[in-house]
């Protein structure tokens, strides 16, 4: 996106049009991503604590099923093409946004969401299964942090797009002002640190748990 | 309908928290009755509690820690009593009734004393240290704000709608698993610091980015006052460390709620994993605490001494030192359970290693004062009492990080003693320090002197009288957490630390004697702030009015090297004139916005409904939370102007008195 976009307006309460710190304070575009990326990485301690649970207690079956007997990898090779498209076609919406193009951007966002739906559905399906053969989080500590880790994220998918139709409204009832494109900004952010996530997930979950 | 909740859950049978929640909850009733009669309920809201300015929020929040430290300290004072009587005999309180009262101790004075007064002291300073106008997220600081407030309600209902947890301040598995602590009492303690903890994890993102984005022009991080750094490093800290104790927390809630097994003894839950996790959380959290202090130790002690800090680039240094290797070191918290002579020996070398930069710190304060035309005000004696008594923390915690010294001491009064005298000599000590040096710039006038030395005097003998001979009961095998025994070796140290916790208390007393007599002489010459700048002051928010303006300064200052202010301040004496009058402008501020209050409100009976299990109030706080947020998205206006004309006017009364007080020190 370019610097132009977002300068405008009452985006620089300081009248300093952004520029290096020395040279007084950043612009809020600037502030605002900033702060944002910051708390993602806050996030990303915090998954990598689930991460390191689900290391730490994967061998912990407790006589119950392994990973290997578990996991289908069809299923979650669709939800990740689900959520790999998602995050393309949410960049999409982002540069009809940055071009100011209104029925793109809603289109961007809808089929986002529709992908995000998509996904959920499908892990959902996949909790379901799992807990109908007896294979819950409640069966051995290796499930509980399982279920908790790919689980957490899921949730994080579910708020990102309660957050996504939250930013559809919002477009649609005051268009693309300064301070909406910046949190169009955070939103994309997030919806991308999300598929970093899941990569992870299916790598160290599913990939290699389905080997072992 | 009310989940877990009944008439049981009222403790009629127990008189002693019966009373003291049944006096609380009067008083906070009748200061309610009277702000509401006496018609400042208006006043409160429009300025104080939808206040997004940093400096309100950052007041609010040693508001917050005061008054918590009353709580905290009268827990302090019935186990020190219980202590100094249960000697073959089972004392005044019940064992239930003492493990609930250190553990709601030991709770509240870390998250909800020593959390938010460093963070109060942060946000109310560093935004005029940086020479800018805000924080880089203001209505997310009061969220944080309401959300840290939340925690403390919580914490405070457990006295008496239920139980508090009988787990200690950090609830280790598999005790507070459900098997062992089937009551509300875990679930209090885990829903207020999951709330809480959202509201650190938002200052510290706030107050990372204000430091690394808005600083004013020239203020390059060279030539950043070292508070700035300290709180530079300790929110960094919380960034990486307060999502830790979140995922903690919420898995051993998982085990609680929903029978999962990440810590049970059962289905392959591991302990060792939450002695891990929590450490790797709780180490770096006494540096977060103790970082900012270190920093207002190093504002004071150059100010009071007339001299610029000695060694600024190793203070710098020395505190991103410590940040690093804060988190290298959480091991020496359970060298006891089983990790081995290599391991161990690591880990013990590491938190030696972390006595270098301190060492470094020490060293750099001293040789600050040498030379220097010394006041010992009242900030700075708390700074000199805290330089001895840490010292002597310091060394003792450096002899507990010697393993085959910490098998002896792990768990004992040693252990308390030495936490203690870290973190009252250090965190306490730094924050009251903190508190009376910036108090003027807050309020527009002084505490009183005699009484704030009074209290000085009172804390640091009460303080070395109450924990020292903690140290010799812990040489003589007294462990911590003790109902009562039977030992007669120990009774003598247990009343002598009762003694302590008197002029322990006699001193907090000075100190609210203290806060009611300024204010009440606050008019007077001695203790009216009228130039703004009332310690003679180094760094730039003595530049501005006391109180500042909303907008801390007319126009943003140029900074030209390290002691901005003091740069700026040395050319006016030498001129005997102050700066031309700038060109004002139009000033855009943040509106204020209840979007804090509300959402703490909903977060509030959100945490109480799940402590119950009380379902569908759950979702109705949440959805009340999510319509508050869409709510503060819709607004169309969220910054307001104040004309030039108006930012002149009041820019030109402090010029006024600045200038008289340069003429008076020219006559002089
Ligand atoms: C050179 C500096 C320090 C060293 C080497 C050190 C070392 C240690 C060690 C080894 C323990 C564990 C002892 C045991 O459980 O047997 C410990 C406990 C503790 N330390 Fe320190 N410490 C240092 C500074 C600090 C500071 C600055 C603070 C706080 C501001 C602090 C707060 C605590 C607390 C709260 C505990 C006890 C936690 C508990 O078990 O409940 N320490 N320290
Ligand atoms: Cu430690």
């Amino acid at each position: 996106m370019t610097d132009a976009t977002f300068v405008h307006g009452h985006g620089d309460p300081y009248h300093l049009h952004g520029g290096r710190p020395q040279e007084g304070p950043a612009s809020k575009r600037i502030v605002t991503g900033y702060g944002f990326w910051i708390f993602l990485l806050s996030d990303i301690v915090m998954f990598s604590c689930f991460f390191a649970a689900y290391a730490v207690l994967q061998g912990q079956t407790a006589g119950g099923p392994k990973g290997s007997e578990l996991f289908d990898l069809k299923s979650v090779a669709a939800e990740t093409a689900f959520l790999l498209l998602s995050s393309f076609t949410c960049g999409l919406a982002m540069i009809a946004a940055d071009v100011r193009s209104l029925r793109w951007y809603q289109i961007g966002m809808a089929v986002t969401c529709l992908f995000g739906l998509g996904f959920l559905a499908l892990e959902g399906r996949e909790f379901a299964d799992l807990v109908g053969r007896g294979a819950g989080p409640t069966r051995s500590a290796f499930l509980s942090a399982f279920f908790t880790l790919v689980g957490c994220h899921g949730m994080h998918v579910s708020a990102g797009i309660l957050w996504l139709l939250t930013m559809m409204a919002q477009v649609f009832a005051k268009g693309f002002r300064a301070d909406i494109m910046r949190r169009l900004l955070c939103f994309a952010l997030f919806w991308h640190a999300l598929d970093i996530i899941w990569v992870a997930i299916f790598s160290v979950v599913y990939l290699f748990g389905s080997a072992a | 309908m009310l989940g877990k909740l009944t008439w049981a859950a009222i403790p009629f049978d127990q008189p002693i928290p019966l009373t003291v929640g049944a006096g609380v909850l009067v008083v906070l009733l009748a200061v309610i009755a009277w702000v509401v009669i006496a018609g400042h309920l208006p006043y409160l809201w429009r300025e104080w509690i939808t206040s997004v300015d940093h400096k309100r929020i950052g007041v609010m929040y040693c508001l917050l820690a005061l008054v918590m430290l009353l709580r905290g300290g009268s827990d302090a004072i019935m186990m020190r009593a219980q202590q100094a009587i249960a000697f073959h005999s089972q004392g005044y309180l019940p064992p239930e009734h003492y493990n609930q009262i250190f553990s709601a101790h030991g709770t509240i004075m870390i998250f909800f004393v020593g959390m938010p007064f460093v963070i109060g002291l942060m946000n109310f300073v560093v935004p005029l240290q940086l020479g800018v106008r805000d924080v880089a997220f203001p209505t997310l600081n009061s969220v944080g704000f309401w959300l840290t407030a939340t925690g403390a309600l919580l914490v405070n209902i457990s006295l008496v709608v239920g139980e508090f947890a009988r787990t200690g301040w950090l609830p280790y598995p598999p005790l507070s698993e459900l098997t062992y602590s089937p009551g509300v009492g875990v679930d209090y303690y885990l829903w207020s610091l999951e709330i809480s903890g959202v509201g650190t994890l938002v200052a510290g993102i706030n107050l990372v980015t204000t430091v690394l984005k808005l600083r004013t022009k020239g203020m390059t991080y060279l030539r950043m006052p070292v508070f700035c750094w300290t709180t530079l490093a300790a929110n960094l800290l919380i960034i990486a460390a307060f999502p830790i104790l979140t995922a903690t927390l919420a898995m051993l809630i998982l085990d609680r709620y929903l029978g999962f097994h990440f810590f049970t003894n059962e289905a392959g839950g591991n302990v060792m994993m939450f002695m891990n996790l929590i450490w790797a959380w709780g180490h770096p959290e006494v540096y977060i605490l103790v970082l900012p202090a270190f920093g207002i130790y190093s504002e004071i002690v150059p100010a009071f001494s007339g001299k610029p800090l000695f060694g600024y680039r190793s203070m710098v240094m020395a505190t991103m030192a410590i940040c690093i290797i804060s988190f290298c070191v959480w091991l020496h918290h359970f060298f006891t359970m089983g990790a081995g002579p290599n391991v161990n020996a690591i880990f013990g070398i590491a938190s030696m290693i972390i006595a270098v930069p301190t060492g470094v710190k020490i060293y750099n304060w001293l040789f600050t004062m040498y030379g220097g035309r010394i006041r010992f005000a009242t900030p700075m004696m708390w700074s000199v009492g805290f330089m001895v008594t840490f010292i002597i923390g310091g060394l003792t915690g450096v002899l507990v990080a010697v393993p085959p010294a910490d098998f002896l001491l792990h768990n004992s009064m040693f252990l308390i003693a030495h936490f203690h005298n870290v973190i009252i000599g250090g965190v306490l000590f730094g924050a009251f320090a903190g508190y009376t040096y910036w108090f003027p710039k807050a309020f527009g006038f002084r505490l009183h002197e005699g009484w704030g030395k009074a209290g000085f005097w009172f804390t640091l003998t009460g303080f070395y009288l109450t924990f020292f001979p903690l140290y010799a009961a812990g040489f003589l095998g007294m462990t911590r957490r003790m109902q009562h025994y039977d030992v007669a070796e120990w009774r003598p140290w247990m009343i002598a630390a009762g003694v302590g916790m008197v002029l322990l208390s006699i001193g907090v007393l000075s100190q609210v004697v203290q806060l009611v007599v300024s204010i009440r002489d606050r008019n007077s010459v001695s203790l009216r702030d009228v130039t703004g700048d009332p310690w003679d002051g180094r760094s730039l928010e003595w530049s501005t009015a006391s109180p500042p303006p909303v907008f801390n300064f007319a126009v943003l200052p140029d900074v030209e090297g390290e002691d901005a202010y003091w740069k700026i301040k040395s050319r006016a004496r030498e001129q005997g004139l102050l700066r031309r009058e700038p060109e004002y402008r139009d000033i855009e501020m943040p509106r204020n916005s209840p979007t804090g209050f509300v959402c703490a409100f909903f977060a509030t009976i959100m945490g109480f409904a799940l402590i119950w299990h009380i379902w569908w109030m759950v979702a109705l706080g949440g959805v009340g939370a999510f319509a508050t947020f869409v709510a503060f998205a819709w607004r169309d206006h969220d910054e307001y102007v104040i004309p030039a004309a108006e930012v002149a006017r009041i820019d030109r009364a402090n010029r006024e008195a600045r200038l008289a007080a340069l003429r008076a020190r020219s006559a002089a």
